[in-house]
């Protein structure tokens, strides 16, 4: 029963609904409402994406269900349905946390294994929050979430302070190239809304924090069960004078400035019809990962380093004047160049420059050690090349915040290593760029990601 | 420099294009699962986005339980043959034919057996992935779930041992037998999904607008919509409602709601005033139990 349906056969039914249709959104996009997104003419805020970590037992799940509570981003039949679970469970009130709890083995044993993701909206602004696991055998859960965050709220339960975990979160966040950080110091209900409490915590995280090379962190009192600072201020921390938790997403500067940075465009697919009309079109598909790119702008191919000039830039038949960070488009270039999937095209100023050799940071997620791992790949925007490791420099003591000899990498070990490629890949220092900076590591054996990598040094025009 | 802050649809818009294409680059022989739904009307306009002045790089594929909506049968056949993509229909009659599918009574939800059939087509034409319209905020199961999720030489999910997923750098390997799920609009919401209907003016089968129909109401406020399939209950009697879908499935698990939205504004406003969850009034399958989604994902099940 498979149909090989040609365009011609049903045309006749096309025009009517069609039709209507159009009729449909002239009404909706003219009724002085803008074409935006939120619907009912609120004005679009963007879109932020965070993750919560920190240990276990920091009362995440809380402070989300609080967030989501207040927020009014829980609705009443989900509402029901946790009564319902808190109920069968022998609660007496409504647990919060199997909202996230999404798995029937996290239920069973209370404790979250991988990141749930949560959607919900307030006033203006999206959000895209990724609940991470606390504990340490599923930190790579969390470097998932983590990885595709903008932001991350590192939950602290004041009782305890700085725990092993707060600065793992904390390394990791940092390293997977988060620009926020902020710090929120749990259930200071439990140490009667003490501000020294507070104060001493803020100096402990300051100080690990200034050792990472961490440049700005955001501290909030708050405590999630009672609702203080979350989204309600509260009466009981009137000696904080800063915003709450959701007046700081709120207003928090989403990062257009990846869209100052050198334009990177890593290639996914080579478009070429080749029906009679488009005998010639041959058009380069992707996501620009950083900067922007306007026609007749020069580029760079690496790692062949030919030249040319963006002649036009598509969307759906659709020519743009410009494509920005974080959108995917067509790009048609004004000469004829060789270009497949697993090139880079870059602004031609400043172009990253091929190399076969790195030194990068890798946060290694594999069961096994690396010694026990495949021939592995690295992959990189959307070039695959194999690679070895040379040297293993050193890896990161979370304790002291130092760098220690080392002869093996494990699971979860953060190490400095240094990488020799079969191919040339055309990186950035992930300091400089996020997209450009990082790889990951594929065991060809087991094909399962075994490491997120950073670009420490690479050479850079 | 001025900056062109990108409003949350682009940017969701530029996630899905960039994962379709992933798909397309990575894997030898991916498929797209179309239905004739809304989630999946829009996985169509994002592909044209993503390949068109080409073909899509994968032929539609659907699963047909044989109790859909003629309507929205009408509506995948429509849609696909103006599009000039080719369709794939493979259905739970052939499989209960070849004996793959036993159902206990005749009047049997079909819903959770289409796993079978969707693992059969996927050995059939040796699909290596398989791209839906699945998004996290829809169930609790799903919203764990990786953009790329691996499936086994069985079709099963292992939730407790996910891949890591890092940044945009998609990992699509597998050995031969195994096959990829992708999810595009993973991070899409329900109200997501109509400001893009609207944005993009997307055709939809009419039972997604407010329509008088034929229902019974039982207790807890659910519609039963009375068809072949779903006749009035013995001593219960039926009322006519204006109605529509939030989702469309299975006949027999699917309910509609109660609303006078006639257009896609009517949803919108209708959508992000709600005080129920998209599945919750609506698909009686997913309320047998906590975990239901999680073992029918297990499975197989989209």
């Amino acid at each position: 029963m498979e149909k090989q349906i040609t365009p011609q056969r049903h045309q006749g039914h096309e025009g009517a609904p069609r039709k209507e249709q159009e009729k449909d959104k002239e009404a909706f996009l003219g009724a002085s409402l803008v074409p935006s997104s939120l619907g009912g003419g609120i004005p679009d805020n963007g879109l932020l994406r965070f993750i919560t970590c920190g240990s276990v037992d920091d009362g995440k799940s809380t402070l989300i269900g609080r967030l989501l509570y207040d927020s009014k981003a829980i609705l009443a039949d989900a509402m029901d349905a946790l009564a319902k679970s808190s109920r069968k469970r022998g609660l007496e009130e409504v647990d919060l946390s199997l909202l996230t709890d999404g798995l029937s083995a996290e239920r069973e044993q209370g404790i979250t294994i991988d990141v749930a993701y949560r959607y919900f909206s307030t006033g203006t602004r999206k959000y895209i929050l990724a609940d991470a696991p606390g504990h340490e055998q599923y930190t790579r859960n969390m470097v998932t979430g983590a990885s595709t965050a903008d932001l991350a709220i590192v939950l602290i339960d004041a009782r305890k302070g700085v725990l092993p975990q707060t600065r793992r979160h904390t390394t990791l966040a940092h390293l997977m190239g988060l620009r926020h950080i902020v710090v929120a110091v749990n259930k200071m209900d439990l140490v009667d809304y003490d501000q020294a409490v507070f104060s001493t915590i803020q100096a402990q995280v300051g100080a690990f924090a200034s050792k990472l090379g961490i440049p700005q962190l955001h501290f909030i009192p708050l405590s999630a069960l009672k609702g203080d600072m979350v989204v309600d201020r509260g009466e009981r921390l009137d000696w904080y004078q800063g915003p709450t938790l959701m007046e700081l997403l709120e207003s928090i500067e989403l990062d257009s400035s990846e869209q100052d940075q050198p334009f990177r465009f890593p290639v996914q697919l080579v478009c070429r019809p080749r029906t009679e009309e488009l005998i010639d079109y041959r058009g380069y598909q992707g996501r620009v990962e950083s900067g922007r790119i306007k026609p007749g702008d020069a580029i760079t191919v690496q790692p062949s380093g030919a030249r040319s000039r963006v002649r036009r830039i598509e969307l759906y038949g659709k020519e743009l004047p410009e494509a920005v960070a974080g959108q995917s488009v067509t790009l048609l270039l004004e000469d004829e160049v060789d270009i497949s999937r697993g090139d880079l095209i870059a602004s031609a100023e400043h172009a990253p420059v091929p190399t076969r050799s790195l030194t990068a940071t890798l946060a290694w997620l594999g069961e096994k050690p690396l010694s026990s791992t495949g021939r592995l790949v690295l992959r990189h925007g959307t070039r695959e090349v194999r690679t070895k490791v040379g040297e293993i420099e050193s890896r990161l003591d979370l304790e002291a915040l130092e760098p220690v000899p080392v002869e093996d990498v494990a699971m979860n070990d953060i190490v400095t290593v240094t990488l020799k490629l079969q191919g040339p890949i055309a990186p950035d220092a992930h300091t400089v760029l996020r997209s450009g900076g990082s790889f990951i590591l594929i065991d060809e054996a087991t094909h399962n990601t075994v490491a997120a990598g950073l670009v420490l040094e690479p050479e850079y025009l | 420099m001025t900056h062109r802050v990108l409003s949350h649809l682009e940017r969701l818009e530029g996630e899905a294009i960039h994962i379709l294409r992933e798909v397309a680059g990575q894997c030898t022989n991916p498929a797209l699962l179309f239905s004739g739904g809304k989630d999946s009307v829009v996985l169509l306009r994002l592909a044209e986005k993503a390949f068109r002045p080409g073909r899509f790089p994968f032929p539609l594929v659907h699963i047909d339980t044989g109790h859909n909506y003629a309507e929205v049968i009408d509506f995948r056949d429509r849609r696909a043959a103006e599009l000039g993509e080719k369709l794939i229909v493979r259905t739970l009659d052939e499989s209960i034919a070849k004996g793959r599918i036993v159902l206990r009574s005749a009047t049997e939800s079909r819903n959770r057996h289409q796993s079978v059939t969707l693992l059969d087509t996927v050995e059939e034409f040796e699909f290596d992935a398989l791209i839906g319209g699945a998004r996290r905020d829809e169930e609790k199961a799903r919203a764990k779930e990786r953009v790329f999720s691996f499936r086994d030489e069985f079709g099963q999910w292992d939730p407790k041992n996910q891949r890591p997923e890092l940044w945009n750098l998609y990992n699509a390997r597998i050995h031969k037998g195994e096959h990829m799920r992708a999810f595009p609009i993973s991070n899409w919401t329900e109200l997501d999904v109509w400001q893009y209907i609207a944005e993009e003016g997307l055709e939809l089968p009419e039972i997604y607008f407010a329509h008088e129909r034929e229902v019974v109401e039982l207790p807890g406020g659910a519609l039963l919509p009375v068809t072949d399939l779903t006749p009035i209950p013995a001593g219960k009697s039926s009322v006519r409602r204006s109605v529509r879908f939030r989702t469309v499935g299975d006949i027999s698990c699917t309910a509609p709601v109660l609303s006078e939205a006639r257009t896609v504004e009517d949803i919108i406003k209708e959508t992000a005033t709600t005080e129920i969850t998209e599945r919750g009034a609506t698909r009686l399958d997913d309320q047998t139990s906590e975990a239901s989604m999680e073992q029918r994902k297990k499975e197989g099940y989209f």
